[in-house]
């Protein structure tokens, strides 16, 4: 059975950081577990989660007047999944819904920023952590709108 | 070298190939498959390309999408964007079409031996790649792992994808996302670089072939380098204006390249990196 500090490690978003960094979470932090088909972000319900994705992965959607919901994107393992719980007015913008079995840390939102609050140091690491993955969903979007695969290859 | 009954005429005669079936991919994307009616054109490799005349309309390069040593006809999978694309899409069996080549570069599939393989495609970019997948699918190696990474807008903008399926359970690692998708998909929603964030082996070494619109090469390639693969080590495959076919008349320059003799398939770095980033004049 791994330890939560190291189950904590291992996700991109703390990986490399300090122990004595890993452990500020892991007081926040517990393991959980979704099935298929489970709605584990809300679109409009308080947001107050950090999910660091083990296993499975979860596709973030928004329900439409008609038709079935629209994925925007795929999450997988090792990925970041929530951002909401930071900024206010901590609601989740989108559903989450588990496409496989799914195994997460959650971690928190309002331990885990009570603790960067408190803690300068830690409160910059995360940050720092935070926008990057934030800059890379960023840039993905951004490529996206590019319509990549719209092109001629052969006319 | 050319074979006798390989023969041609002149470089500029098509050679005369029947349509004896053919498969809707996509509403836009068409698979033929073609046999000669009298002269066969030579044999090819995976990644080169036929000019396709579609008689009365006029001539378009295609890649060829059957593997090289397959049996039978040969198969070219064409989108349907142009007045001669459209004419070749639309063809129905026993029409006949013009064929001239195989030109251009191919994909070098003899030095892929002892390493790994990343094949990464958007959109049509896996008809060209179709041979070389259908290879190395087909004849796998202890020391060789093939990871094949698939970008499509939307999920029925995937071409081939029952192939795929087949070569997955033939041992290749293989996954598809998409930019926009309902929740009856249950692949990857995101752009192909998405995908491409880990390899299940070290980067250094392995090889990379990489089709599609060049924005989507030129991403794909960084991500490729992220995870080390060396740049020298990244095919791509380019594609201009391709007309004579035999690097006379200059329409599919691009820097020093004559793509349809020094390309289609070329490698990443160091001129491609450059050339494909720069707006084509």
């Amino acid at each position: 059975m791994e330890e939560m500090s190291e189950l904590i490690a291992k996700n991109s978003l703390f990986a490399g950081l300090p122990d004595s960094t890993i452990q500020l979470a892991v007081g926040c932090a517990q393991n959980v577990t979704f099935e298929p088909g489970a709605r584990i972000l809300v679109e409009g319900e308080p947001a107050d989660t950090l999910y660091l994705l083990r296993r499975g992965r979860v596709a973030l959607q928004v329900q439409r007047p008609s038709g079935k919901p629209l994925v925007i994107e795929t999450i997988g393992p090792n990925s970041v999944l929530g951002w909401s719980w930071l900024v206010p007015p901590y609601r989740w913008q989108f559903d989450g819904v588990a496409i496989d079995p799914v195994g997460a840390v959650a971690i928190d939102g309002t331990c885990l920023r009570a603790k960067a609050d408190a803690d300068s140091v830690f409160g910059y690491a995360l940050l720092q952590r935070i926008s990057g993955v934030l800059l890379s969903r960023l840039q993905s979007t951004r490529v996206r709108l590019l319509d990549l695969y719209g092109h001629s290859l052969d006319d | 070298m050319t074979s006798p009954e390989h023969a041609s005429p002149g470089p500029f005669v098509p050679s005369r190939y029947r349509v004896v079936d053919r498969k809707t991919e996509t509403s836009d994307i068409t698979t033929l498959w073609l046999e000669p009616v009298d002269r066969p054109i030579a044999p090819y490799k995976a990644g080169q390309f036929n000019m396709l005349t579609a008689f009365g309309v006029g001539e378009v390069a295609i890649s060829i999408s059957s593997a090289p040593d397959a049996p039978g006809p040969i198969e070219h999978t064409v989108r349907d964007v142009g007045a001669v694309s459209h004419a070749l899409a639309s063809s129905e069996i026993g029409t006949v079409v013009g064929l001239r080549g195989p030109f251009g570069t191919d994909w070098g599939l003899e030095s892929l031996a002892g390493h790994n393989v990343v094949v990464v495609v958007g959109g049509i970019g896996l008809a060209p790649l179709r041979g070389a997948m259908r290879y190395l699918a087909e004849n796998p190696a202890p020391d060789r792992k093939v990871v094949l990474r698939v970008g499509a807008r939307l999920p029925d903008q995937i071409v081939f994808p029952e192939e795929m399926e087949r070569w997955r359970e033939m041992g290749v690692d293989v996954e598809v996302t998409v930019d926009v998708a309902d929740a009856d998909w249950k692949g990857h929603v995101g752009v192909v670089t998405q995908i491409l964030t880990e390899l299940p082996f070290d980067g250094a070494g392995a090889v990379a072939l990489v089709c599609g619109p060049e924005i989507m090469m030129r991403f794909s390639a960084r991500s490729l380098i992220d995870l080390g693969v060396s740049p020298e080590n990244i095919r791509v495959s380019l594609e201009r204006n391709m007309q004579c076919g035999i690097a006379l008349c200059g329409h599919c320059q691009l820097g020093p390249f004559l793509l349809c003799r020094d390309g289609p398939v070329v490698p990443y770095a160091p001129l491609a990196a450059e050339l494909i980033t720069e707006i084509e004049r």
